[in-house]
C-alpha cells in the first residue's frame, strides 16, 4: 500500500434537502490520501469538514462524485458493508469523547474488538497495550465520570486504535481541552502515527493541531482552496 | 456481547428499573388473578364433584335425562355388578354409589305430634364402609359441628342450619316422609347423630345424610342407587382423563336403546360446569393477553423515550462499526435479558402472594348466607404448576415487542442523522 492512496474522493459533491431547496455542502472536491498520512481539513464553521470525514467514514454518502476508501465505492456500500469497513478499517475521535458513560475504560476501548468476534484473552492484551499507548493502563476500571477531559480524550484516541484501523477520523478532537490537554492528545496521535503508519485525519480550525499536521487541506464553501504539505523544522514532532 | 449489554442493564437504572417495575407488577398481577381464578373456580369445581358431580358419574340413561328431579324410579339396579365390572376396567378411579333423595323432614314432639317440619335434601352415602373414603372426601369428621358421624342403622346428620330451624339437636328423632322408588309411600325414622357445616350453604341449609343401606331399605332400592360417583386417584378433576374414561365406558354401550343402560357422564357435562372450566381457561389466557397488551404499550412508550436517552449511545456504537440490525438485535437481546429479569422478579412475588391467598383465602361467608350455589364461602387462590411458567409469556413478549415497536423508528433511521445526534 506504499504510496498507494488509500482514501481517494473524486468529484465528490454532496447535496442536503432543506425545506423545498436543496443545501451544497461539498462541490466537486478531489482528494487523495496515502497510508501513513497525519493531514488536516481546516475551515471555517459550515464549510463541509464534518460532511466529507462523515462520507469518508461511510456513515453518509456522495450525492455525486465517488470516495473510495481502502479500494471500497462508499456510494456502494449496504449498511452492513459500510459498518463492516468502519470495525476494520476505520477509528473515530470526537469533540466530546463520547465514551458509553456505563461502561469502564477498559470495557469501552474492548467493544470494537467485542464487534471484531476476538476472543477474551486476545481482547485484554490488545486493550491493555491500548491503554498503555495513552498512558492509562491504571485506570482500566475507572467509569468515564471519573477521569478529566483530557484522560477522556486518550481513552477514545485508545478506543480508536486499539484495532490498529488503516484510518483515523478525527473530529475537533482538541476543542475541550486545554492547551497543554490538547499539545499531549496530538503528541500521543503523532507518535501512533509514526509507529503504527495509521492515517490520521483530523477536522479542525485549532491552530495547536495545524502545528502537527504534515499536511493542510483548506475548505471554504464546500470547496477545497488549498491544498498544502507542510515541513516542520524539528523532528520531535 | 451478552455480557456487555447485562453490565449496561445493571448499571444504567434508568434502562432498566422502570421496565423491570412494571413487568414484575404485570406479571406479579397476572399470576395472581390467575392464581385466585383458578383458585375460585377450582373450588367451585372441586365442590361440586365432592358433593354431586364426581370426576365422572354413571347412571342410567334415563335417570340422567331428568337428574334434577333426582328419578330414583329411573335408577341403576344391579349396581353391585356394575360397579365390580368399573373397578376392573377402571381400577385408578375410586368408585362409591349414591343416591340423592328429597323429601319431608317431620319432628314429633313427646306425645307424637308434629312439631315442625322442612324439606330435606337427602344424600346417602357409603358411611359404614371406611374403605370407600366418603367420609374424608367430604370432609365430614371435620365438618361436624356437634355428635358423630352415623355407625349404625338409623341414624343420620343433618345440616346445622337445618337442625336449627328445626330445632333439634343430637338424639333427636326424625321422620323421612318420601316416595319409594315404586312410587309408593315411604316413613322412616332416624336419631340424629350429628350436625354438620360443609360451609355450602345449600347442603348447610337443607341436608339430611344417611348410610346407603338405610337409603336402599327405605326407598326400595335394594342393589340399587341413582348415582355411582368415580373420583380419580389423583383426586384432582383432569378433564381429558375424564372424557377419555366416559368415551370408553360408553362406548360398550352404544348400540342399545335399553334407557336403563348405564351412561358415564364427566364433570364437564353436569351442571353447566363445562361452561365454567372454559371461563377458567378462558379468562386465563384474558389476563395474560389484557396484561401482554397493556404492558406492551406502556413498554413502547418506555423503549422510545429509552431510545432516544440513547441515540448518542447509537451513534458511538455505528461509528464503532457495529451495523443497524446488530444494535437492533442486541436492543431485542437487552429487552429479553430485562424481560427476564421482571419475569422472575415478578413470578417470585405473584407466586408468593398466591401462596398466600392459597393458605389464608378471603373469607365471604356473609355474602353467601342467603345463596343456593354450591360454592365455598372462602375464597382460595390455588398454586399450580402453569403460574411458574404462565408470567414469563406476558413478562417477555410484552418487553420485547415494545422495544421492537420502538426500535423501529431507530432502524428506519439514515445512519447519519443517527450519527449526527451525538453532536447534539
Amino acid at each position: 500500500m506504499a504510496n498507494e492512496n488509500i482514501i481517494t474522493i473524486k468529484n465528490l459533491t454532496k447535496r442536503f434537502p432543506v425545506g423545498n431547496g436543496e443545501f451544497t455542502a461539498l462541490k466537486e472536491i478531489n482528494l487523495g490520501f496515502e497510508k501513513g498520512e497525519f493531514a488536516g481539513i481546516v475551515g471555517p464553521s459550515g464549510s463541509g469538514k464534518t460532511t466529507l470525514l462523515n462520507i469518508i467514514g461511510s456513515l453518509d454518502s456522495p450525492s455525486e462524485g465517488q470516495a473510495i476508501v481502502m479500494g471500497k465505492r462508499i456510494s456502494e456500500l449496504s449498511h452492513k458493508e459500510s459498518a463492516m469497513l468502519r470495525n476494520k478499517y476505520i477509528g473515530f475521535i470526537f469533540q466530546v469523547y463520547n465514551l458509553l458513560p456505563v461502561y469502564t475504560v477498559y470495557e469501552n476501548v474492548e467493544f470494537s474488538l467485542i464487534l471484531q468476534k476476538i476472543g477474551a484473552p486476545e481482547r485484554k492484551k490488545m486493550v491493555m497495550e491500548a491503554l498503555e499507548w495513552v498512558g492509562l493502563q491504571d485506570m482500566a476500571n475507572k467509569k468515564p465520570s471519573k477521569l478529566s477531559g483530557g484522560e477522556g480524550q486518550r481513552v477514545a484516541i485508545a478506543r480508536a486504535m486499539v484495532k490498529k484501523p488503516m484510518i483515523v477520523l478525527a473530529d475537533e478532537p482538541t476543542a475541550n481541552l486545554d492547551a497543554k490537554n490538547a499539545h499531549a492528545i496530538m503528541q500521543t496521535m503523532k507518535n501512533l502515527n509514526k509507529e503504527l503508519k495509521t492515517t490520521f485525519l483530523f477536522s479542525t480550525h485549532d491552530e495547536k493541531v495545524m502545528s502537527y499536521l504534515d499536511r493542510i487541506i483548506y475548505l471554504d464553501d464546500g470547496k477545497v482552496v488549498k491544498d498544502e504539505m507542510i515541513t516542520h523544522k524539528t523532528e520531535s514532532r | 456481547m451478552i455480557k456487555f449489554l447485562f453490565y449496561g442493564i445493571l448499571r444504567d437504572k434508568n434502562r432498566s428499573l422502570l421496565p423491570i417495575i412494571i413487568i414484575t407488577i404485570g406479571v406479579t398481577l397476572t399470576i395472581l388473578l390467575s392464581g385466585f381464578l383458578k383458585g375460585i373456580m377450582g373450588d367451585i369445581i372441586d365442590q361440586n364433584a365432592r358433593f354431586d358431580t364426581g370426576h365422572v358419574k354413571v347412571m342410567s340413561r334415563a335417570y340422567a335425562r331428568d337428574k334434577d328431579q333426582l328419578p330414583n324410579d329411573l335408577a341403576l339396579l344391579g349396581v353391585n355388578e356394575i360397579l365390580d365390572t368399573l373397578r376392573s376396567e377402571f381400577p385408578k378411579v375410586q368408585w362409591v354409589k349414591r343416591i340423592r333423595f328429597g323429601g319431608l323432614l317431620d319432628v314429633p314432639d313427646s306425645t307424637g305430634e308434629t312439631r315442625g317440619q322442612g324439606p330435606a335434601s337427602g344424600m346417602a352415602l357409603e358411611l359404614f364402609n371406611r374403605k370407600s373414603g366418603e367420609i374424608e372426601r367430604l370432609n365430614i369428621e371435620s365438618s361436624l359441628k356437634q355428635g358423630l358421624i352415623p355407625r349404625k342403622k338409623g341414624e343420620a346428620i343433618i345440616g346445622s342450619d337445618f337442625a336449627e330451624k328445626l330445632k333439634i339437636g343430637i338424639g333427636d328423632k326424625v321422620t323421612y316422609v318420601g316416595s319409594t322408588m315404586n312410587g309408593s309411600m315411604t316413613f322412616m325414622t332416624f336419631t340424629i347423630s350429628g350436625t354438620v357445616k360443609f360451609g355450602a350453604a345449600s347442603m348447610d341449609k337443607g341436608a339430611i345424610i344417611i348410610d346407603i343401606s338405610d337409603a336402599q331399605q327405605m326407598l326400595d332400592m335394594q342393589d340399587g342407587a341413582g348415582e355411582l360417583l368415580g373420583f380419580l386417584d389423583e383426586g384432582v378433576y383432569d378433564d381429558e382423563k375424564a372424557q377419555q374414561i366416559s368415551h370408553e365406558f360408553n362406548q360398550h354401550y352404544n348400540d342399545t336403546a335399553d334407557e336403563f343402560a348405564p351412561l358415564m357422564v364427566p364433570l364437564r357435562d353436569q351442571n353447566n360446569l363445562a361452561s365454567y372450566l372454559d371461563y377458567v381457561d378462558g379468562f386465563a389466557a384474558l389476563f395474560v393477553f389484557v396484561f401482554v397488551v397493556a404492558m406492551s404499550l406502556v413498554l413502547w412508550n418506555t423503549g422510545l423515550l429509552g431510545g432516544l436517552r440513547r441515540y448518542q449511545e447509537y451513534g458511538i456504537r455505528l461509528a464503532l462499526g457495529e451495523d443497524k440490525g446488530h444494535i437492533y438485535r442486541s436492543m431485542v437481546l437487552e429487552a429479553i435479558l430485562i424481560g427476564a429479569i421482571g419475569s422472575v422478579i415478578g413470578t417470585i412475588i405473584g407466586l408468593l402472594l398466591t401462596l398466600y391467598l392459597q393458605v389464608y383465602g378471603i373469607d365471604i361467608g356473609s355474602m353467601m348466607s342467603n345463596s343456593t350455589m354450591m360454592m365455598p364461602t372462602v375464597m382460595r387462590s390455588r398454586l399450580t404448576p402453569s403460574l411458574f411458567y404462565l408470567g414469563f409469556i406476558p413478562g417477555l413478549f410484552a418487553m420485547v415487542l415494545g422495544n421492537m415497536l420502538s426500535g423501529i423508528g431507530i432502524y428506519k433511521r439514515e445512519t447519519a442523522t443517527l450519527f449526527k445526534e451525538l453532536e447534539v
